[in-house]
């Protein structure tokens, strides 16, 4: 670890992947809880035309690829407000131009489209001292937003209608998340790739909601899993000298799958928790233990889960359980 | 604060159209300060189609709608509202339910702060109130339809709100719930809350209700006590009546005479 930390480089490629791995999931987030999550593919497609804009005028491409990125995904979001049936496929001419326009441009420009390709599968090491400032500066604007604005942010995302009748101006914040969603494309076109970026938006979300409950906590859990796979993933490649992009985003996945039964674990967990042991041990019942002073009546569909126990029915009552004896309930 | 002998929701000759078809034809309704009005019709009548536009869910093309004395457009008291939906994509999972509960304090929130303890305490408050204390850190998605529902009761009580308008608020609660609803509602209605209640039948509410407007096929057929309406109810045959859709033109003339000329021409 030390080893690599010596050179500049690295360095360079240590942070911009520290970046990606805490924004994409960030604002991936909201991308997936409005269900959008193939959105960051299609506004990579739109910032190649950025990218070879800038190759043909010979300017730096991160900042033209992230103002493309940003007025295709107003486009998207227009297209999507309006909710028309052509909107659809509104989204794929505005894709696929924005693809042709990419290789195009870069073809007059003399670098031909082969010079597109580090930009689709991200090239990590030649981040420059420059477009590290930019990244971090976006990364803060991005952090901030979307950390900061998460009550609001969160609402818009998960219940239009409901955050409408709070008085908060639903299309503005959409308008953000989509435009945030495209700076982020657009910064990881550096590190993981045009073609890959949509993956660290999504796939640490999926893994962390198969890890934790709750939207806060899956935020935060989702953000973890991306710092630890693009640093990780940025590290262990310098090592075995593969491509840094195509590695995070494999651990990524691994990450994801590995939750499948890690979350089959916690929820059992979870269950035990809820569910005491079942001793079938009559004692316990000759003992007649009386609940204390219960005023809640149990019932089937009462919130408390039932469970079938010999002749009766017995409810799990904060971790012990209530069966019904006369006036009163016994603890079984 | 609310002048208590105002009207804190009036809608004048409101036309709906969805998909170019006619869903709301001319409604007029209004809730003044401190009265629970029952919103009542048969499947398609456009009692939800009613609701959502008059919170602005839905543009109309005709009428107008007035929130606390104000144009619905120039409307912001949003705080003073709180929305029980139908249907909510919040149901989807992946949030807890005091999540879902606490977008109910979003009116009030200023942005990039942290929840205040007045907040916390309504939201804490309201979760109980509807008796999910002990699933406030459940996925909304594993509670069953009842408790989800009253989840999304929880969500619009924690809000403090003026005005309640609930869509089918009790639909899938069971009996011993929908009691525990009613006296909460008893409770907030006679603090001064205003209420209108989208209902399919009048249930456990209909002591609390001071009146009943009955849409049929986009118009209202009925405004009146809800003790009129259970007279009209039992002559037309009960409630199936009321479910009939444009299909049951043929009863238009009778239905007129019952319920006494109230039926726009």
């Amino acid at each position: 670890m030390i080893e690599i930390l010596s050179y500049p480089f690295m360095q360079r490629a240590l942070i911009a992947a520290l970046l990606t791995g805490l924004i994409a999931p960030a604002i991936g987030t909201y991308v997936v809880q409005r269900r959008l999550s193939l959105l960051g593919d299609g506004l990579g497609h739109v910032a190649l035309a950025g990218v070879g804009l800038a190759l043909l005028t010979g300017t730096a491409p991160i900042p033209i690829a992230v103002v493309a990125c940003i007025a295709g995904a107003v486009v998207v979001e227009i297209l999507r407000q309006r909710g028309k049936a052509s909107g659809d496929v509104g989204l794929a001419v505005l894709f696929y131009g924005g693809l042709a326009a990419g290789v195009f441009l870069s073809g007059i420009s003399g670098v031909g489209a082969a010079g597109l390709t580090q930009y689709l599968f991200g090239s990590l090491t030649t981040v420059t001292p420059n477009d590290l400032t930019l990244i971090a500066l976006l990364a803060v604007v991005i952090l901030v937003i979307t950390l900061g604005l998460a009550p609001q942010l969160y609402a818009v995302s998960t219940d239009e209608e409901f955050a409408r009748t709070q008085g908060l101006r639903v299309r503005l914040y959409h308008i953000t998340v989509v435009s945030l969603a495209a700076v982020t494309v657009a910064l990881a076109m550096r590190t993981v790739g045009l073609l890959l970026v949509s993956a660290l938006m999504v796939v640490p979300v999926a893994a962390a909601r198969n890890l934790v409950r709750g939207f806060t906590s899956g935020l935060g859990c989702a953000i973890a899993i991306g710092v630890a796979t693009a640093v990780g993933g940025a590290a262990a490649s310098f090592y075995i000298n593969a491509a840094p992009g195509a590695f995070i985003v494999l651990l990524a996945i691994g990450f994801f799958v590995l939750s499948w039964p890690l979350s089959y674990l916690v929820r059992r967990r979870r269950a035990a928790a809820v569910l005491p042991e079942l001793v079938d041990d009559d004692e316990l019942v000759a003992a007649h233990m009386v609940t204390e002073s219960h005023p809640h009546r149990h019932a089937p569909g009462c919130g408390h889960p039932a469970v079938q126990h010999g002749d009766h029915t017995d409810f799990i009552h904060e971790g012990h359980r209530h069966a019904a004896h006369a006036d009163h309930y016994d603890e079984h | 604060m609310l002048v208590e002998t105002g009207t804190v929701l009036a809608a004048e000759d409101l036309t709906v159209e969805l998909g170019g078809l006619p869903v709301l034809r001319g409604v007029g309704i209004a809730v003044r300060a401190g009265e629970a009005v029952a919103l009542l019709g048969g499947n398609g009548s456009g009692k939800s189609t009613l609701v959502r536009t008059v919170l602005g869910l839905l543009p109309h093309q005709r009428g107008t709608v007035r929130l606390f004395g104000s144009p619905l457009r120039d409307f912001r008291d949003w705080s003073r509202i709180g929305y029980v939906p139908q249907r909510s994509a919040a149901l989807f999972g992946g949030s807890k339910v005091k999540e879902v509960v606490t977008a109910g304090r979003l009116a009030r929130r200023r942005l990039f702060r942290s929840l205040p303890r007045a907040d916390r305490d309504a939201v804490r408050t309201a979760i109980t109130l509807v008796g999910l204390a002990e699933q406030r850190n459940a996925d909304i998605a594993e509670l069953s339809g009842g408790q989800q529902q009253r989840a999304l009761i929880a969500r619009a009580l924690a809000g403090e709100p003026d005005l309640l308008v609930l869509d089918e608020p009790i639909s899938g609660v069971d009996l011993e719930h929908q009691r525990v609803l009613a006296d909460v509602l008893a409770g907030l209605l006679s603090a001064g809350t205003s209420a209108l209640v989208v209902l399919h039948d009048v249930g456990p509410l209909g002591s609390l209700l001071d009146r009943a407007v009955v849409l049929s096929d986009g118009r209202v057929v009925h405004d009146g006590a809800l003790g009129d309406l259970g007279q009209h109810r039992r002559r037309l045959g009960g409630h199936e009546y009321l479910d009939h859709g444009p299909a049951a033109a043929p009863d238009h003339d009778d239905r007129e005479r019952l319920l006494g000329g109230a039926v726009e021409p």
